[in-house]
């Protein structure tokens, strides 16, 4: 197989739906002969619609798709020589194992006595020799699946589509599915490009990842690069589980975060708002002296490999994961090695915080109650006498639940009148950014919160900081 | 035990109700009586005269093959429609779906004097050339054929289509291998259900049908306001001929979808 050529070339796609939705805008991306890529997002990132325009069955509405050098943007799917394995595998249930098979071969007028070897030698690469005249509705999800996968590279494509194609596979099985089309892979030299939402699924498959939200591609790199690397706070947040910060540079190679200041090996320039992410993995639980920050612990779950335990410090949430155990209502020190904070240069500097939820089931912060109804945040759940239900009825354990809020610098009000905000804090750094000021203000709850202005404030003024509840953005994490 | 009693009452009843008027008809059919209410010997005397005379067997025999042509036409015209609806974009499809209803609850007297109007007052076409007539049967019965196809293209894996593509058919074979065949329970219960609408028939036809020419239905009204005795009593036999083949049909129909439905649970 020969390396270095781009097999596949996807220029400025941008699709746009008539009622001004865009699934996916201006992607980039370069696929080199061999590799295997994996769309990774999501649901409704536009990973799938992206596929679909390489497939032929969607049309950007702007961009190009070369393929080999050449442009295939407006050719129907049915003259690319390229295979799509579907999510539901949409094997043609009035056929056989055979002639769903051949179906291909068929329609490139293949000589029988070939399309008999190529459906057994396909049939024994997915390890379903003898299953010809099996009719599809004998066999299992799994089997189906490999069903699927045959009759796509039975045609020799140039490049292998799989469209979530584990998705409706039972965990054991996904995790069987995935070193065999791994191995396939190797097998046959086929391109591959492979969309999921399932992250592990990626890191364990892929040559390179390509992370997508809000039809953007977010980051493209090898599954370490996105995992080690993150390039911002989503993709920190997507992949792996991640405590992630807002802070600012204290100093040359000084952080602070999380109520704490943190030696870190990111050289950013002092001042600069940062964020910063910490794998749960390399939080080191301590004794409260030793620790760079102080905390109780509030929740410790048993995850069969490791300890997830959940330590509040001020305001902030840190997770981490130990093989020891801890006990909930312990005092404990954190501390977290240089070498594996990541910062990030905060672009947007959007605030996230987590909130509460009181005894009334009502959304909280700073013991405040904020006039949203959880049944608002939580998509389609409904409340009956104080108990909180899903879309599917079952009932929603509200201690597991977290409410994170975001809000932008300019939606936050500063004010002199302390008690009016919804928290209270000083003015801890400024800078100015050319028509507004962009203030840090360290709360009484150890948090820092960015907020932009255009007035003047002094340095340690103590103010008190408004925050419209409709301004805000909910996320519910599990 | 009383309620249980009760419960079978009722449905003998109903079924009474529903089968008696036939059975009376069926079991007249096999005498030699003239008139209902005369009851004397068995006989197959209206059966021999409903295969015997000619003007009768020719009449039987043009309605059926009215009710194929017009069902094959409208078939065809009710699964294209159907197919185009299902793959059309949603406003697009609801627009279609909703014409398509408004001739199944139209009274078959709208459709067949429009028709009539519209194809021999206006275009001149002669009720002689039966283009009137298939025309009108194919309206009454196309906007049928749609809705049982549709449930079938509802209950399809949409992504199967694009499979086919995917795969190198063009749409033409992925519709003609892929869809088709997916949905071809619905097509044939389209035409039956269209060859008994057109089977039917009395207001279409009607107005639409050449002079000398007879479906059962507008022959059967003629007949009844007639005199001629015999054709009469033989048009008793015709009517147990056809609930028989309708009861056949149905039982048939219920066994093959009992055998579906077992296949299906892997039995």
């Amino acid at each position: 197989m020969e390396q270095g050529t781009n097999i596949i070339e996807l220029k400025h796609i941008t699709k746009t739906y008539k009622d001004g939705f865009s699934a996916v805008s201006d992607f980039n991306l370069e696929v080199k002969k061999g590799e295997f890529v994996t769309f990774l997002g999501p649901s409704g990132c536009g990973k799938t619609t992206t596929l679909r325009m390489i497939a032929g069955f969607d049309l950007p509405t702007e961009g190009e798709i070369l393929l080999n050098g050449e442009p295939i943007t407006a050719l129907p799917p049915n003259e690319r020589p390229i295979n799509t394995v579907f999510q539901r595998y949409a094997l043609f249930p009035h056929m056989n194992i055979y002639e769903n098979i051949a179906f291909g071969l068929r329609q490139k007028k293949t000589p029988k006595s070939i399309i008999v070897k190529k459906v057994k030698k396909v049939l024994e690469l997915v390890d379903l020799e003898g299953f010809e005249k099996r009719s599809i509705d004998t066999l299992s999800g799994g089997q189906q699946q490999r069903v699927a996968i045959a009759r796509a590279v039975v045609n020799e494509p140039q490049i292998l589509l799989l469209d979530e194609p584990l998705g409706a596979l039972d965990l054991k099985m996904r995790k069987e599915m995935q070193l065999e089309l791994k191995e396939m892979h190797k097998e046959l030299g086929i391109t591959f490009i492979y969309v999921t939402h399932d992250q592990e699924e990626a890191l364990t498959m892929s040559d390179k990842i390509v992370v997508m939200a809000e039809g953007k591609m977010q980051q493209i790199g090898t599954p370490e690069d996105i995992y080690n690397e993150p390039a911002n706070a989503f993709v920190a947040d997507f992949i792996g589980d991640s405590n992630i910060f807002n802070g600012i540079m204290t100093g040359k190679l000084k952080a602070r975060f999380c109520g704490g200041e943190f030696v870190c090996v990111d050289d950013v320039e002092t001042g600069t708002h940062i964020t910063a992410v910490v794998r749960p993995e390399d939080v080191v639980l301590t004794s409260p002296e030793k620790g760079k920050i102080r905390g109780i612990v509030t929740s410790v779950i048993f995850k069969g490999m490791h300890y997830e335990i959940t330590v509040e410090s001020g305001k902030n949430e840190i997770v981490a994961q130990s093989v020891n155990c801890a006990i909930v209502g312990e005092h404990v020190g954190v501390n977290v090695e240089p070498d594996n904070i990541h910062i990030m240069i905060a672009e947007d500097h959007t605030n996230i915080f987590a909130a509460e939820i009181n005894k009334n089931n009502e959304l909280a912060y700073n013991g405040t109650v904020l006039n949203v109804p959880l049944t608002n945040i939580i998509k389609g759940s409904r409340e009956e006498d104080g108990v909180l239900f899903d879309a599917s009825g079952s009932e929603i354990d509200l201690k597991k639940i977290r409410i994170k809020i975001s809000i932008r610098p300019q939606d936050i009000e500063m004010t002199d009148e302390q008690e009016d905000g919804l928290v209270k804090g000083y003015i801890s750094n400024l800078i100015y950014k050319g028509d507004h000021y962009s203030y840090v203000i360290h709360t009484d709850l150890e948090q820092d919160f960015v907020v932009d202005d255009e007035y003047l404030w002094n340095m340690d003024d103590q103010v008190g900081l408004l925050m419209p509840v409709e301004k805000m953005i909910f996320t519910v994490k599990k | 035990m009383i309620r249980k009693a009760w419960k079978s009452m009722i449905i003998i009843l109903v079924l009474c109700f529903l089968y008696l008027p036939i059975l009376v008809l069926a079991v007249y059919s096999f005498t030699d009586a003239a008139n209902i209410g005369t009851v004397r010997g068995f006989s197959l005397h209206n059966y021999v005269t409903l295969f015997t005379t000619p003007e009768l067997v020719q009449m039987i025999a043009g309605t059926v093959v009215l009710a194929f042509v017009s069902a094959f036409f409208a078939t065809i015209l009710g699964t294209l429609g159907a197919i185009g609806a299902f793959y059309s974009k949603k406003g697009m499809a609801s627009v279609i779906n909703t014409m398509n209803q408004v001739p199944v609850v139209n009274a078959d007297v709208v459709t067949g004097f429009s028709i009539c109007i519209l194809l021999v007052v206006v275009f001149g076409i002669s009720k002689d050339s039966f283009i009137p007539l298939v025309a009108g049967h194919v309206t009454l019965c196309a906007p049928f054929v749609f809705l049982s196809v549709v449930p079938k293209l509802k209950q399809m894996d949409s992504s199967i289509y694009e499979a086919a593509l995917d795969l190198g058919a063009t749409p033409f074979t992925a519709l003609i291998k892929i869809v088709i065949p997916q949905i071809f329970p619905g097509i044939v219960s389209g035409f039956a259900l269209a060859v008994t609408l057109s089977l039917d028939d009395y207001f279409v036809a009607t107005y639409t049908k050449p002079a000398t020419f007879d479906t059962i239905s507008t022959y059967v009204v003629n007949a009844t306001k007639g005199a001629q005795t015999t054709i009469k009593t033989a048009l008793w036999a015709l009517s147990t001929v056809i609930f028989l083949l309708v009861v056949l049909f149905a039982l048939f129909m219920n066994i093959r979808a009992g055998k579906n439905g077992q296949e299906r649970n892997g039995i």
